[in-house]
This record gives structure tokens, C-alpha cells and sequence, in this order.
């Protein structure tokens, strides 16, 4: 791989260092709300870093990854529900609960390709989400509020603070990138995007891909429950609403619009989406309306999503 | 336990297996022969309960509302296939997921713009009110008798078509091998948007029967679309047979897993342990019944025969 500067690479460069600049910028044009919503675009998009792991690498389309979402957000909540905010017990148990809870869906739904993987990670993330709905002490539908944010013992680093919160969010989210572009690279990523292809071949050589394949599951899985723990925090309330359907399909919807085998297109996707939504609800409220065929007309003619448009270079396809 | 209370929530399972085996008939057909996952499919259900309620309204009369719905619902579907779907079809299905959850984002936009936020509340004919006495002490709602006797009419008519009409055996050719049957001379374009068509019907007709005794809502076939996805992948994708059984397997199960479990519960766990575990459990119920069937039988129950399903 060249060090050129491509335009792929320009956006990264500058869609990064907007984060990064937001807590500084948007006081200064005085819109002090965009802190908040870039936060919100940066924990979907580690959300949607997540998805693509396993989605544009792995080839295994999760319709329900928002499950994890709320998983590591109810780990935070009902936590503190029950009056234990330190971080040191909320983190290991939101990490863990996803990697069990992904370990246990990929098992079963590893077993199956094409329709069926999709309508089974589907149902099996609709059970958990009924599961918070049915869930009367924890608020159902209303969900739970959150009290505090979790606690990590130290003064010096305080979730309370929202710059603190910001650039967390911005770490985990530069982590994450790097945790996928490592793995993508490697051995590992690389049995993972040959069995995408074509997975008989694989196991033809000899390699046992279903471990594979279930280790990117199992990983991705608490990648985006590190993302619902921190959706918890900055939001200060759970719902079952943030493991609905719409919310899967939403992600689907950023990794594909940013561009899927990409490292960075689910990054380019959330804040596309979301600035999208964000400026098109002002607009009109009526904006699916407009939001639904636009969305239609990038499946069918920007294939490769933004990323792919500007000739990013680690595509495989 | 009460054996009135036990049959009457043995029907309302099966009513609601009626409802979802409309939803899947459609779907596990589409799915089939063309492999398409269409998400769209809930707004289906969505656009019949609306149209036809629109008609009955407009009619007076609720029973010719539902049969108007038919050609309309007919000539919906076929547009959707081919202005929307029928360019999907050489799509990868993560196209096709993307492409149809976009329709539902519009579908469900455009019917509140058209009938505006609180939806459509339909009223159940006078001559379709009161109970029928079925023996035994047992009463039950007159309309949930008349779901049932459709929906049982209903398969026997798609199940004459599909089995004993030539149109049912190029159906059943095309699920079972759609190049195959491509090759040997069948317009396989043409036979899908006649199948689609009749799949809007279908989920038309199980939208709007239903709409008596809920109302007409945004997004209301959303829910039901999962239930249907877990109809057809426990009854094997493509058969229209397995989506019958197990549309009524799903519907009962659920439905009783949500009005006796917790008393089941009771037997082995502590009364205010059963009380809260019993809610949760049930709803998952049918969820769990699904992963066992895949964990044994990963290309459903029932799949057509010499299909090709699990790639």
C-alpha cells in the first residue's frame, strides 16, 4: 500500500480531526448543541465500525447487532439501579454479558448463511428486545433512568464532565479502528475475508472457519456493547427502544452508506446519517418520506457506499 | 387449571397462527423463488388494513370493503414488485435488506401523511358482533370464529393452487430450482410478480381482518413481519405446507406460553420468582423454540423438496 494522499483518505484525515475539534468549535460558533450530537454520531459510529467487522469482512449480515447496544446499556443502568455506579464493576459486566450473549447467538446462528442469518440474528435480537420490554422492574417500555454516570474512582478522570465524556467516546472510538484495522490485516482477518468469498474453499485448505467466524462474531459483539455502555452514560437513560429492529436496520444503513469493507466508511456513514436526519427533520417532518427512496437509490446506484465513490483503497471486493 | 380458559386460548393461539400463516403464505414464496428478503412485506399488511378499512368506510359496508381490498391489494403488490423490487433481484441480500427497509421507512411516512398520525379505527359489523356458543360452557367471539373459518379457506384454496393447478406447479418448480425451471421454458419474471401480487393480498387480507379488533396503526405490520421471519425459517423457506404448521405451532405456543407459563412456573420456582420470570419467558418463548429447531434442523422443518436452501 502507497502513501498517496487519496480523497478516501482526505475524509478520514478531516472527518477525525472534526471530532476531535468539535468541543472547541461548537461553542465558538455558538451552537454549543452540536457536542452532543457529534457524541451521538461517534458512538454509533463505533457501533457501526463494529457491524462492519463481521458484515463487510466477515460477509455475515446482523440484523440485530443493536442488541449489544442495549446490552451494554442495561449493564450500566441496572447496575446503577441497584446502586453499584463504579465503573470497574459496570465495564467488565457490560463487556462480558455482550461477549456471552454474542457468543451464545453466533453458536447458533453461525450454523446458517444468506436469508436465514439475517432473519435469525433478527428474531434472536427481538427476543432480548421483548425481554427489556417485558422487564417491569427495570421500566419496560419507559426504560430506566440513570443516576450517575459510571465511576471510575479518580478524580482526574470523571465521566461527569462533558468534555471528559467527549473524548472518551473519541478514544474508544479511535480504539476501535484500530483493534478492526489490526485484526483485518491479519491472519485472522485474513481467513475472515476469505470464507466472505468463499467458505467451502476455506475449509477445503483445511482452516476451521466457524471458530473464526465466531470469534469476529464474539468480538464485534463487545465492540458494540463497549458502544452501549457508552450511549448509557451520555444519555443518562436506557430503553428497550435502542435494541429495536429499526436500530439494526439503521446500522446496516451507516455501514453501507459509508461503505462496507471499508475501515472508515461506517465512520463517514454515521455522520452522514445522522447530519442527514438531524438537518432533514427541521425541514420536514415528514422526512422519511424523502429519507425512505434515497436510501433505495444508494443501494441501487452508489454501490461501495461514500467510501467506495472516492476510490478508497483497502476494498476488497 | 381451567379447561374453559385452556380452548379459548387454545383459539386465540390459533387465530393468531391464522394471521401470521397469511403473512408467511406470501413471504416464504417470495423468499422461495426469487430469494429476496423483502422487509417491506409488513407494510403490506400495513397498506391492506388501510386501503381496505378506507374502502369499507367509504362503502358502508365492511364486507365489501374486504372484497375490493383484493384487486387493490393485487394491483399494489404488482406495482411495488415491479417498480421497486424487481431491479433487487440480482442484488446481494444485504442490498435487498437495505433497499425494502427504506421502503418501510416510506410506506410508513406516506400512510401518515395519507391518513394522518392516530390511524384508522374500523368498526366491526353489527351481524359480526356478539359470541357463538361452541359447547361445553364454552363461548367465544363470533369475528375470532370467522378469522379462523377464513383463514382455514384460505389455505385450502392456496393449497389446491399450489398443488393441483399447472400455475402451483411452476410455483413449486420455480422454489424448488429457479434457473432449472427457467431453463426448461417457464417466464419465471412473470410467475413471481403474479406470486407477489398475490402475497399483497394475502398479508392485505390478514391486515385488515385484524383491524377490527386492534385499529389500523403505523407500522402496525412490523412486529408481525418478525413473527412471520420465524414462521417460515421454523417451516422451512419456500413451503407453503411448513409455513401452515408452523404458523399455527408459533401462534399457539406464544399464546399460551403468555397465559400459563407463569402458572407452570409456580410448580418449580417460588411464587414471586415465577411472577417475574414468567412475563420475560414467555415473550421469549418462541424465539427459543426457533434457535432448537435450526440447532437440529437448520433448513427449517419442512423445506421443499430437491430445495437448495441452506447455501
Amino acid at each position: 500500500m502507497t502513501h498517496r494522499l487519496t480523497a478516501a483518505g482526505a475524509v478520514t484525515a478531516s472527518v477525525l480531526v472534526l471530532c476531535a475539534a468539535v468541543p472547541y468549535l461548537a461553542p465558538a460558533l455558538d451552537e454549543p448543541f452540536y457536542v452532543i450530537v457529534f457524541a451521538r454520531i461517534m458512538i454509533w459510529a463505533i457501533a457501526a465500525v463494529s457491524l462492519n467487522l463481521i458484515m463487510g469482512y466477515g460477509g455475515m449480515i446482523s440484523f440485530g447487532h443493536a442488541v449489544y447496544l442495549g446490552i451494554g446499556g442495561y449493564a450500566v443502568a441496572i447496575l446503577g439501579f441497584h446502586d453499584i455506579t463504579s465503573a470497574w464493576v459496570q465495564l467488565p459486566v457490560a463487556i462480558g454479558l455482550s461477549a456471552v450473549v454474542a457468543l451464545v447467538f453466533g453458536v447458533i446462528c453461525l450454523r446458517t448463511r444468506g436469508i436465514y442469518f439475517i432473519m435469525i440474528t433478527l428474531a434472536l435480537a427481538q427476543m432480548v428486545y421483548f425481554l427489556g420490554v417485558s422487564a417491569e422492574r427495570y421500566g419496560s417500555d419507559d426504560g430506566l433512568n440513570i443516576l450517575w454516570r459510571s465511576d471510575f474512582g479518580t478524580r482526574h478522570f470523571d465521566l461527569e464532565d462533558s468534555v471528559v465524556m467527549y473524548y472518551t467516546i473519541f478514544a474508544v472510538l479511535l480504539g476501535c479502528l484500530l483493534v478492526k484495522w489490526r485484526i483485518v490485516f491479519s491472519r485472522f482477518g485474513m481467513v475472515l475475508r476469505a470464507s466472505r468469498s468463499n467458505d467451502t474453499r476455506v475449509q477445503a485448505v483445511g482452516v476451521p472457519t466457524f471458530r473464526y467466524r465466531l470469534v469476529a462474531f464474539v468480538i464485534a459483539g463487545v465492540m458494540c456493547g463497549l458502544a452501549g455502555f457508552l450511549q448509557a452514560n451520555l444519555e443518562r437513560f436506557v430503553s428497550p427502544d435502542m435494541m429495536n429492529w429499526h436500530r439494526s436496520g439503521e446500522l446496516i444503513l451507516m455501514t453501507v452508506l459509508g461503505g462496507t469493507s471499508t475501515l472508515f466508511g461506517p465512520v463517514v456513514g454515521a455522520v452522514i446519517f445522522l447530519m442527514l436526519s438531524e438537518i432533514l427533520s427541521t425541514v420536514t417532518i415528514h422526512w422519511h418520506l424523502v429519507f425512505g427512496p434515497f436510501l433505495v437509490l444508494v443501494v441501487l446506484f452508489a454501490r461501495g457506499g461514500v467510501m467506495g465513490l472516492l476510490g478508497s483503497r483497502d476494498t476488497h471486493d | 387449571m381451567d379447561y374453559v380458559l385452556l380452548i379459548e386460548q387454545l383459539l386465540n393461539g390459533f387465530q393468531l397462527g391464522i394471521i401470521l400463516f397469511l403473512m408467511a403464505a406470501g413471504l416464504t414464496l417470495v423468499f422461495g423463488i426469487m430469494d429476496l428478503v423483502n422487509l417491506a412485506h409488513g407494510s403490506l399488511f400495513m397498506i391492506g388494513a388501510f386501503v381496505g378499512g378506507t374502502l369499507a368506510l367509504a362503502t358502508g359496508s365492511f364486507l365489501l370493503g374486504a372484497v375490493l381490498m383484493v384487486p387493490a391489494m393485487f394491483v399494489i403488490g404488482i406495482l411495488i414488485e415491479t417498480i421497486a423490487l424487481r431491479t433487487l433481484y440480482r442484488r446481494s441480500h444485504l442490498d435487498q435488506v437495505l433497499a425494502t427497509f427504506g421502503l418501510i421507512l416510506f410506506f410508513n411516512e406516506a400512510t401518515r401523511l395519507i391518513w394522518g398520525p392516530e390511524g384508522l379505527v374500523i368498526p366491526l359489523p353489527d351481524f359480526l358482533e356478539g359470541t357463538v356458543a361452541l359447547g361445553a360452557g364454552i363461548t367465544y367471539p363470533l369475528y375470532r370464529v370467522v378469522i379462523i373459518g377464513i383463514g382455514l379457506l384460505v389455505a385450502l384454496g392456496l393449497y389446491l393452487l399450489v398443488a393441483k393447478t399447472r400455475f402451483g406447479m411452476l410455483v413449486r418448480a420455480g422454489a424448488s430450482n429457479r434457473t432449472m425451471a427457467g431453463a426448461l421454458g417457464v417466464n419465471i419474471p412473470v410467475l413471481f410478480t403474479l406470486v407477489f401480487g398475490i402475497g399483497a393480498v394475502l398479508a392485505g387480507l390478514a391486515g385488515l381482518i385484524i383491524t377490527p379488533i386492534t385499529q389500523a396503526a403505523i407500522g402496525m405490520g412490523e412486529d408481525v413481519l418478525i413473527l412471520a421471519f420465524v414462521v417460515i425459517v421454523i417451516g422451512g423457506i419456500g413451503s407453503v405446507r411448513g409455513a401452515f404448521i408452523a404458523a399455527v405451532l408459533t401462534g399457539v405456543i406464544d399464546t399460551m406460553g403468555r397465559s400459563f407459563l407463569d402458572l407452570l412456573l409456580l410448580l418449580v420456582l417460588p411464587a414471586n420468582a415465577a411472577e417475574a420470570a414468567g412475563p420475560a419467558l414467555s415473550s421469549m418463548l418462541i424465539y427459543i423454540l426457533m434457535a432448537g429447531i435450526l440447532f437440529f434442523r437448520p433448513q427449517g422443518l419442512f423445506p421443499p423438496r430437491g430445495a437448495t436452501a441452506v447455501q
